[in-house]
């Protein structure tokens, strides 16, 4: 976080960045995957633009990796079109897999050779060699933090070190398009959070637009411009948090608040004074919390304006002479608009799926 | 600590990333136009660092060792008695001595190992490090994998073929002052060309091999099973058969007998081994005439006691030869189609 709010402010201002420019830069259109009678991916439509950080995010076996793979021309999809930098990777993998650099789930390297190594295969792979392969491999060590280690051999790295020299092994290509399948699954929580640094900075420094697959819902909605949440190999939702928190939240929305009467019988009944603001569909006391504070959670209306209920609802609490005890607006998790996403598409009864801890709303 | 990093590459100044910012400036790599000569030689360099190279170089070291000593002693015997036998350095790899077997039919048993070693692990090496699904990911097409690997281990094979055979001809030449003749050297040559078209069969089978199955053990111990089995007990099986396609009886007949030697040829024929040790021995052994293993008395007898040129000698065995180039390009052919249609994903 602190590299972003960092950078300077002449690389913000050159603008790449999800408003800055939006040409789609992958577009699949109706992208359908089936094995047998086992249907992937089901009709795809997704775009991901220049600039912006995707989140293709939905369970184990949703359909993230089998998309990603047709996006790179190493499966050929059984119908629907894919399109990369405006080329086509069943025509042409070649000239997409140039320009896209791709991070496997669980990459593995050649545990015989160093870091450096390894890179310089891929730098090779790619046409380059020399001095220029060098200066590139030099450069991508230095940007994951690697330099130190580059020439140990890779298999005394630990899960870390190899999922960033993953990241290096992607970009020493020079791609314009990244694609990370779970970068951060199996990562400890330090690492993960220096994984989603280094996604920013990426996206933010280098102009990339990125796709990001992932399960882990929670760690990937930080980075995200816009996210697809995917469900059975269809595309349920689309768009960012904030957006599908409204498509799909309607009606979920709560503020908690916990009042506090201090002994003053001309306390009014706080059910009758929540119930009374706009906005606010129902009121329902919880546990008599803790300290004697009575706690209550108003549910809003469709279409209610968070903020606005918030603002009102303070307004009355310090109006009635109340004490505030406790006071919270629960906003939607991705995880919680997963599950309603899911629930609406008419799949009552589906697993939760590989993101099954207990959805905490209030977060 | 890469927050750090990132931070200490902005704050600085020296922005070594700014240069390929830009998508104009960014690396100007074209995609190789041969893939496949770089898989190659980053899997000779692997190969020639392996253990199991070093393994295998002592392996047929040893073998070529014993059996130029026992030979030398059958030469010197040998020599004595006729010191006017053809291509006397050729005995050096043609002749054993009880316990061991000739140069020649060693190797053949064991050159095939040497295959196997290189081409088990070919495939599900890397799926199993997970280092396939990156490498397919690159711009070169996916049967540059498969050839480069196949190049590659065929190059490490011949190379040790070669040192070997240079070593136990050198040892031959200064031990013994045994000079070759030029057709001695071509027919030299010439075994180590079929030989190492033998090991690429053998090279192609196990990366089938290898495509084929997910675990490299069961593909080791698939390699293995069909070395032995066509090695040793291709002609017990051949005769098997044939006893039953083409019975010949106790009081059989001249023709019955003869269509039942035919038929163990052709049988036996089949399995690559037979191929190989029938090629070779024709190919080294200038007086060998037939590979049949059926002669009656009389063409003996009758027969004009001389040598054969090397074309003489190789007209007698390319369809042997013809025979393991095809055997090769099946296999390699199955295991690339495998290739080319698997799944990417581990």
């Amino acid at each position: 976080m602190s590299a972003v709010a960092t950078l300077p402010a002449t690389r913000a201002a050159s603008g790449p960045g999800p408003t800055g420019q939006d040409e789609p830069v992958v577009v699949t259109r109706g992208l359908t995957k089936r094995y047998g009678s086992l249907v992937a991916v089901d009709r795809l439509d997704l775009e991901v633009r220049a600039g912006e950080i995707y989140g293709l995010l939905g369970p184990n076996g949703a359909g993230k990796t089998t998309t990603i793979l047709m996006l790179l021309g190493l499966s050929e999809p059984t119908a629907g079109t894919a399109r990369v930098l405006g080329l086509d990777p069943t025509r042409d993998p070649r000239a997409v897999k140039r320009q896209v650099g791709y991070l496997p789930d669980n990459a593995g390297f050649y545990g015989s050779m160093t870091g450096r190594q390894n890179l310089r295969y891929t730098a090779r792979l790619n046409g380059l060699s020399g001095q220029p392969a060098e200066r590139r491999i030099d450069e991508v060590l230095d940007k994951v933090g690697l330099t130190d280690r580059a020439d140990d051999r890779a298999e005394t790295y630990s899960r870390g070190m190899r999922q960033r020299l993953g990241f290096a092994d992607a970009l020493v290509k020079g791609p314009a398009i990244l694609i990370l399948d779970e970068p951060t699954t199996a990562i400890d929580p330090i690492g993960v959070s220096e994984i989603l640094d280094l996604i920013r900075f990426l996206a933010l420094d280098e102009g990339l637009a990125i796709l990001i697959a992932s399960h882990l819902l929670d760690q990937v909605q930080t980075v995200c411009h816009r996210v697809g949440i995917f469900h059975r190999g269809r595309l349920i939702g689309q768009g960012t948090v904030d957006e599908l928190a409204r498509e799909f939240g309607a009606g979920t929305g709560r503020i908690e608040v916990g009042v506090r009467a201090d002994g003053s019988p001309s306390a009014p009944d706080v059910a009758v004074l929540f119930g009374e603001v706009p906005g606010v569909a129902a009121v329902e006391p919880l546990d008599p919390g803790h300290r004697g504070a009575d706690l209550w959670r108003l549910t809003l209306a469709d279409g209610a304006d968070e903020r606005l209920v918030a603002r009102e609802v303070l307004a009355r609490v310090l109006e009635a002479g109340l004490r505030l005890d406790r006071f919270g607006e629960a906003r939607l998790s991705l995880e919680r608009i997963y599950r309603l996403a899911v629930e609406r598409a008419g799949d009552a009864g589906m697993q939760p799926g590989a993101a099954g801890a207990p959805a905490g709303d209030a977060g | 600590m890469k927050a750090k990093r990132v931070l200490a590459a902005r704050t600085d100044g020296s922005c070594p990333d700014a240069t390929v910012t830009s998508p104009a400036a960014r690396p100007a790599g074209i995609p190789p136009r041969a893939g496949w000569l770089i898989v190659a030689r980053k899997e000779l360099a692997d190969h020639l660092l392996s253990a199991r190279f070093y393994i295998l170089l002592a392996l047929l070291g040893l073998v070529a060792a014993a059996t130029t000593y026992s030979a030398s002693d059958a030469i010197r015997s040998a020599s004595e008695a006729a010191s006017q036998t053809p291509s006397v350095f050729l005995k050096l790899f043609l002749l054993g001595q009880d316990p061991l077997p000739a140069f020649y039919v060693l190797v053949g048993f064991i050159v095939p190992v040497l295959g196997i070693a290189f081409g088990f692990d070919a495939v599900s090496g890397e799926r199993a490090e997970g280092t396939l699904p990156r490498l397919v990911s690159q711009p070169i097409y996916r049967d540059d994998v498969i050839n480069g690997k196949f190049a590659a281990g065929l190059a490490v094979i011949g190379l040790i073929l070669v040192v070997v055979t240079a070593v136990v001809a050198g040892i031959g030449i200064v031990r013994l002052g045994i000079v070759p003749t030029a057709e001695d050297a071509v027919r030299l040559g010439v075994w180590l060309l079929v030989s190492v078209v033998y090991v690429g069969f053998w090279l192609a089978f196990a990366t089938l091999c290898s495509v084929a199955f997910r675990r490299a053990a069961t593909a080791l111990l698939v390699a293995i099973g069909l070395w032995i089995v066509a090695t040793l007990f291709a002609s017990l099986l051949a005769t098997l058969v044939a006893g039953v396609l083409a019975p010949a009886p106790a009081d059989a007949t001249a023709d019955q007998l003869i269509a039942n030697a035919t038929m163990t040829d052709t049988l036996s024929r089949l399995a690559p081994p037979t191929l190989y040790s029938d090629a070779t021995r024709i190919i080294l052994d200038p007086s060998a005439r037939t590979t049949s293993s059926f002669v009656l008395t009389s063409q003996v007898y009758r027969a004009v006691q001389s040598t054969l040129s090397i074309d003489q000698s190789l007209l007698l065995v390319w369809i042997q030869v013809v025979g393991i180039v095809a055997l090769t390009v099946v296999s390699f052919a199955v295991a690339y189609v495998l290739f080319m249609r698997q799944e990417v994903r581990s």
